[in-house]
């Protein structure tokens, strides 16, 4: 059991708008950010801009007073924190053709075949923790330590849209082409962001996803 | 009935469409965007009778100039320049009446960067996530204008508002002392670093951008090594990379980040900061949360 419920929170002040809760580990944090999206939900914080998870971290941003800052500031340590629930979060299934350039190195530093990584990182569950980087891309933890590799050493200037890769403890899916320095695994189909559409992202902090392996073709 | 619609004549070294932004929509790493300086935007906006977020043109340094179709009532705003309607000269940081086929022309800043090309009615480039701001970090919203560029209008509310006897127009900074709130990472710097960050000189960077303000002078030294897990960041937010030059985060700042903000300039000291030409000196000083 997580020690999400008695987790010890440091609430750092940001500017004279935000605050920044800091919570133990990625647990303690998950908890953390559904409570907010629950208390949001139900009416009870104050008006906020933003709330913006990071790795262990939730930003509370756009605070409209001094009072309203300071008396969450103030009852943020104590509150209890259940679990986060996965009956309360949004799943996703990504498909994924599984024929990344660097799935050679990858297959290498796992010890497995090269056409035996995408079952294996398919067959972890998985969750954004947070977005970033892009509009959005999604920092997804899931995968076990072992299989956890260093970004690489020199990044390329252009990762296709679609592009399934993996870097430290995350996995990532580039939403646009853009400059990356990530293992790139795999691709899929889906399009994860299109403002044009809502919802716009697909990544939503909190959500579960699971990676489904499809056959080569046209992904 | 002439299309109420702009024509690019000259874009300038950069011109963008530019409201009050997106925010939001930073948890799915969509960045706020939105004028540099809202209240040059806001007071042209409400000059000009419409809603104060109405989108505008934003240039940088080298103004920009456009034609209009249908007759137009446009305001420039924000950094000084020479105005010309047809080469004829105009009022800056007033109403001017454009007839159709008229060259509103906004010329290079005489101060500060960036100046405001607002006109009644409002700049109707489509909306993006509730915004029409150009984002140069993640490329949402419209392209930064080129020379033949087609830029539709909205439709003016309705007559102009009284003016006002005189309107607070805020020169742009000889120099820039900008509040510092320390933290939420100041703990990750040494004494000599958060000393020099209360004394010492810095200097614009020409490396500036709608992303950030970029610091050239002294090097804030870090008290510890490691890597910070990636947290939300919020604007003017003075984050330390690792080659200890502070950079003041702007509108189009990424939403999350894992070098150390050792402090918050807050939001209503950034427009003097975003007007700021290269090499302007510029100290920060702490003030309590």
């Amino acid at each position: 059991m997580s020690a999400a419920g008695t987790a010890v929170l440091r609430v750092h002040r940001v500017g004279h708008t935000a605050l920044l809760a800091e919570a133990p580990d990625a647990a303690a944090t998950a908890a953390l950010h559904a409570e907010l999206l629950r208390r949001r939900e139900a009416g009870a914080l104050p008006p906020l801009a933003d709330i913006v998870p990071g790795a262990t971290t939730v930003l509370l941003d756009g605070f409209t007073s001094a009072k309203e800052r300071d008396g969450l500031a103030a009852e943020l340590p104590a509150w209890q924190l259940p679990p986060a629930r996965a009956a309360d979060t949004p799943a996703l299934t990504v498909p994924v053709r599984y024929d990344g350039p660097d799935l050679a190195e990858v297959a290498e530093r796992w010890g497995c075949a090269p056409d035996e990584v995408g079952a294996l990182h398919a067959s972890f569950a998985y969750r954004v923790d947070f977005c970033g980087f892009a509009p959005g891309f999604g920092y997804l933890t899931g995968l076990p330590e072992r299989y956890q590799l260093p970004r690489r050493p020199t990044p390329r200037t252009r990762v296709p849209t679609g592009a399934v890769a993996l870097a430290g403890p995350y996995t990532g899916v580039y939403p646009q082409p853009s400059p990356g320095g990530w293992q790139l695994i795999g691709t899929t189909p889906l399009r994860l962001f299109d403002p044009g559409r809502d919802p716009a992202a697909l990544l939503v902090p909190g959500t579960r996803v699971t990676f489904e392996p499809v056959d080569g073709g046209a992904a | 009935m002439t299309p109420r619609r702009l024509t690019v004549v000259r874009p300038g070294a950069l011109t963008t469409v530019q409201d009050l932004g997106r925010p939001g929509h930073a948890h799915l790493g969509v960045p706020r965007s939105g004028a540099l300086d809202p209240a040059a935007l806001r007071l042209a906006n409400r000059l000009l009778g419409n809603a104060e977020g109405a989108a505008a043109l934003e240039t940088t340094l080298t103004g920009c100039a456009v034609r209009t179709a249908a007759p137009a009532t446009a305001l420039v705003a924000g950094a000084p320049c020479a105005v010309t309607v047809d080469g004829r000269p105009a009022p800056w940081g007033a109403p001017v009446r454009l007839p159709a086929g008229a060259v509103l022309d906004a010329g290079p800043a005489t101060a500060g960067l960036r100046s405001y090309l607002a006109f009644a009615g409002g700049v109707a480039a489509p909306p993006v996530l509730g915004s029409r701001s150009a984002d140069l970090l993640s490329g949402l919203g419209p392209a930064p204008l080129t020379d033949g560029d087609v830029l539709p209008l909205g439709a003016p509310a309705g007559a102009l508002p009284p003016a006002p006897g005189a309107a607070p127009w805020p020169g742009p900074p000889a120099r820039l002392d900008l509040p510092l709130v320390l933290g939420p990472r100041a703990d990750w710097f040494t004494r000599d670093a958060l000393r020099s960050l209360d004394a010492a000189e810095f200097t614009v960077s020409p490396r500036s951008n709608r992303i950030g303000l970029r610091t050239d002078g002294p090097v804030l030294d870090r008290a510890r090594d490691g890597e910070l897990a990636s947290e939300g960041m919020v604007l003017g937010a003075v984050q330390v990379p690792p080659d200890g030059r502070p950079v003041v985060f702007l509108a189009d700042h990424p939403t999350t980040g894992g070098y150390p903000v050792i402090g918050v300039v807050p939001a209503e000291a950034l427009p003097p900061a975003a007007q700021a030409r290269p090499g302007t000196p510029l100290r920060f000083h702490a003030v309590h949360p």
